[in-house]
């Protein structure tokens, strides 16, 4: 099977230019015969479908939820990275692909992370553009703060809604397309499938969630930005909605999966308060700007924060990484917050959580500028936990966050199959073993708004829109079928479990087995309980009898049906990933002070697994990774 | 805690809707009101009733998605809080809650606490943004904005765009909404070279589609999660006035 990543030859900061050149184009007056369908409407599909409709194409873009504007890229706190240097703090394109391959721990492709650095700067200038409000300074320029994993203050932020901004950017500039007619919205709408015919993306099958009716739509290329599948694990910061079954049903229909073991836990999240909990909420990392998290000395220490002394505090990460204190990397302070609760010495319920105080910030900035740059957050504090953050400290505790791993994907972004695309966090691309912060919303944009329109062309303009299957060809009836077939046997199960029971029972397992911490006992159990649930699941799940219609537990049951089949495959590359690297942490591979130990002689590749068939374990395929520019060297932010 | 709960239950929208009542004898003050929802759906599915359709994602106040009144107000007692915010905290023992959907004649039901609030991207469509081609943008920096309406603009772009504000209004007006992402625009330089179309494009497509006047209730803002004021429902009516003097709205064109 080919796995070419089809990388430009020459030097690293000519690559992209080159390949805009050797790309094939459209013409023009051609564009408006291709038809591109764009399944998601988050920063990097509402961005691409956007662009792609100003460009001229035909464009059908479908999202789950009742708008565009609420995908879940609006939940995004923090900020923004870009290479601008406007701080005059040594910051540069290279700098940015630096610490991103370094903050990856090496598990990305040197040319992808690039060619992201480099676009990272047009990207604020088309949001400021489309009308983002960004910070500002008092002079009218823009403002800058730090996040994680960077010496350099880089992020461009909006109050605690940076997210929210730039996704209702791209969404006004989707909107526009919608109004001039380029683009057909299709709200309320799942894919379940996705058809391939002659080893080429074709089209989707498409649930409409208000009447339940089961579509096909045909297309000359399919564009996936779906994003990730933290909600394997059932409590993340994920919204309820968010699910793997797109990228997956891509997955069983041929295309490979990258690295599915790099999931992120983010380390600063409101702990879990009780049985009942649906979600887990970010502190966005932001806080660490001025927050200093810390832990009792001793273990068992129930005093009120207030009243434990200086001296019988652990500022942990300010004494283990002093170079970069609280803003070391998640992966790293993640399992630091662990380690410390694991000796005892968390607080709050069931002692896991660990402090983050603003009480020093508070002093020296006063509560005015602390409220002026973290309001929000702290009000979103204070209506979830009933504490009033700028009295005492809040607590915090790592939880899923994001997925590195994802559909693989070549230089252009297209996966193995021709003709289909994957964007955002729905493929593997760029962030390595570990995603450092405020780039989840550059790499979203990277690929919408700049990536894909200049890609796409060169895969459509080798087909013909003439020979594009009619949505009636047996190709898609076929597909249809299954998917209908999939939901009678949902609807028909007539168990007694509840589809968020089982969903729980899946995210515990998952967690405890492949969490922040695995190693081969944990993952061989793992892998062993994952198939005996999910027969349990499609036994004795019970969905409301109130058909296929309008039917939200039937929506759920079908996304935790597909986490039932990912969770094995995330085991599995877990199981075989035998080193750590950033969030993939196996103890088996640790220095004697619990920092990762990569193998780079065994796993300096892409795991990309090609689907095998139901019940058959799935075929590992290796691209190598290649480091020209950057000296591999194991991470140290001490 | 228990607390009783009349909820609006519908089957679809040209069924009659009624309210049901539901007895909650277990519920915790650290849960959210959807996840009191949540658990009492569960006890409804498991008995083989049909549970109570509602919408929610992302449960952090932010996407915009969940929102019904509860006890005849939009998101619920709690100034400046969503329904997915909403804890029980903030309820007395033994309290009965009513819990209806957003009613607006642009808002059909969809089936039970869910509607559609479409219309409001349709509002959007008719001007709610700024026609910049991908590409096509200068240095960021080389529009320096002054940080006051830079400000303002981000406290008018923080709307979510739930509908709480067209729910509580006597005259079912989308003004607040409107107002928000009109002002959002007309703050901020970027926005100037479309700013009269927009006003009046938005406003005339408000109109349009059964939304009805304001008439200064202020409603709208005492309900408002993200806290959008009605200041900005003045700044529209200008930006209205001062378009309609010299334009006349055309429809939205390719290029």
């Amino acid at each position: 099977m080919d796995l070419n990543a089809r990388v430009p030859s020459g030097p690293i900061e000519k690559k992209w230019e080159k390949r805009r050149f050797e790309m094939k184009l459209v013409n023009p007056s051609n564009k408006r015969r291709y038809r591109v369908i764009v399944v998601g409407s988050g920063l990097a599909g509402a961005s691409a479908a956007a662009s792609l409709g100003q460009l001229g194409y035909e464009v059908l873009c479908f999202c789950f939820q009742d708008s565009a504007r609420r995908a879940h890229s609006i939940a995004a706190q923090g900020g923004i990275n870009a290479a601008k240097n406007y701080q005059n703090d040594g910051d540069s394109v290279d700098r940015l692909f630096y610490d991103t391959i370094k903050g990856g721990d090496f598990r990305s492709r040197e040319s992808n992370v690039y060619r992201l650095a480099e676009i990272s700067n047009a990207i604020i200038d088309q949001c400021v553009a489309l009308g983002v409000p960004f910070a500002r300074e008092y002079s009218g320029y823009l403002a800058n703060r730090s996040f994680g994993g960077a010496q350099v203050s880089r992020t461009f932020y909006a109050r605690g809604q940076t997210g929210q901004q730039l996704l209702l950017g791209a969404y006004a500039a989707l909107t526009r397309q919608i109004a001039v007619g380029q683009v057909r919205m299709f709200p309320r709408s799942e894919m379940l499938d996705l058809v391939v015919a002659d080893g080429r993306a074709r089209g989707i099958v498409v649930r409409d969630l208000v009447t339940g009716e089961l579509a096909c739509y045909a297309a000359d290329a399919v564009v996936l930005a779906t994003g990730g599948y933290a909600n394997a694990f059932y409590l993340s910061t994920n919204a309820l909605g968010c699910n793997v079954t797109a990228i997956w049903r891509a997955y069983r229909r041929g295309a490979f999966f990258a690295n599915p073991c790099f999931t992120q836990i983010h380390p600063t999240c409101i702990p879990v308060a009780g049985e009942h909990q649906s979600k887990l909420t970010l502190m966005s990392e932001s806080l660490r700007n001025d927050g200093r998290i810390w832990v009792p000395v001793t273990a068992d220490d129930t005093r009120h924060p207030g009243q434990i002394p200086e001296p019988e505090r652990d500022y942990f990460l300010e004494r283990k990484y002093p170079a970069y204190g609280n803003l070391a990397p998640r992966d790293v302070s993640s399992r630091a917050a662990k380690a410390v609760c694991d000796e005892g010495r968390g607080v709050g319920p069931g002692g896991r959580g660990v402090y983050l105080d603003f009480a020093e910030a508070i002093g020296r900035l006063g509560e005015d500028v602390i409220r002026e740059r973290y309001g929000n957050l702290f009000e979103m504090y204070e209506q979830i936990t009933g504490e009033n953050p700028y009295r005492q400290p809040m607590r915090i505790y790592p939880a899923p966050h994001y997925t590195m791993g994802g559909l693989w994907v070549d230089y252009n972004l297209m996966s193995n199959l021709p003709g289909l695309h994957i964007l955002g966090e729905a493929n593997f691309s760029d962030h390595g073993a570990n995603r450092l912060g405020a780039s989840a919303l550059m790499q979203g944009l990277a690929d919408g708004y700049f990536i894909i329109p200049n890609t796409i062309g060169d895969d459509l303009v080798r087909i013909s829109p003439k020979d594009r299957l009619r949505d009636d060809h047996p190709a898609f009836q076929d597909v249809r079928r299954q998917a209908r077939e999939r939901l009678e046997k949902l609807l028909s199960a007539k168990g007694k479990r509840t589809v968020e029971s089982f969903h729980k029972e899946l995210g515990e397992l998952l967690w405890h087995g492949c969490g922040m911490a695995r190693n081969e006992k944990g993952l061989t159990a793992a892998l062993e309980q994952i198939p005996a649930l999910r027969e349990e699941f499609w036994r004795d799940v019970r969905v409301s009898s109130e058909g296929e219609e309008f039917n939200q537990s039937l929506e759920r049951a079908g996304r935790v049906a597909d986490f039932m089949e990912f969770a094995e495959l995330l085991v599995y590359d877990a199981l075989q990933r035998d080193e750590s690297c950033g969030a993939h942490f196996r103890e088996e591979h640790a220095t004697p002070d619990g920092e990762a130990v990569r193998d780079d002689a065994r796993f300096a590749y892409v795991a990309a697994w090609e689907y095998a068939g139901p019940g058959q374990t799935p075929i590992l395929h290796k691209e190598p990774l290649e480091f020209e520019y950057i000296h591999l060297a194991q991470r140290s932010y001490k | 805690m228990k607390l009783t709960l009349k909820v609006w239950r519908q089957e679809g929208p040209r069924a009659a809707g009624r309210l049901v009542d539901y007895p909650v004898d277990d519920a915790s003050p650290d849960m959210s009101f959807l996840e009191m929802l949540d658990a009492l759906n569960a006890r409804l599915l498991t008995k083989g009733e049909r549970p109570i359709a509602f919408d929610s994602d992302c449960r952090e106040g932010i996407c915009g998605s969940c929102g019904f009144l509860i006890g005849g107000v939009a998101h619920g007692p709690q100034r400046l809080t969503t329904a997915c915010q909403l804890f029980l905290r903030h309820f007395r023992e033994g309290e009965t809650v009513v819990v209806e959907p957003f009613r607006s004649r642009a808002f059909p039901v969809i089936k039970d606490l869910v509607v559609d609030r479409s219309a409001f991207d349709v509002i959007q469509q008719a001007g709610g943004f700024i026609s910049a081609r991908t590409g096509s943008a200068p240095e960021a920096n080389s529009i320096p904005i002054a940080k006051g309406p830079s400000d303002r603009a981000m406290d008018a772009a923080a709307c979510i765009g739930c509908a709480a504000c067209v729910a509580a209004c006597p005259n079912g007006s989308a003004m607040l909404f409107t107002a928000a992402r009109i002002s959002h625009l007309s703050l901020l330089p970027q926005g100037h070279p479309e700013r009269k179309e927009r006003a009046l494009r938005m406003v005339h497509e408000m109109d349009r589609l059964g939304f009805g006047s304001c008439s200064n209730h202020g409603e709208c803002e005492a309900v408002c999660p993200k806290g959008i004021s009605i200041d900005f429902i003045a700044r529209l009516n200008r930006e209205f006035v001062k378009a309609s003097a010299v334009e006349t709205p055309g429809p939205v064109r390719k290029v």
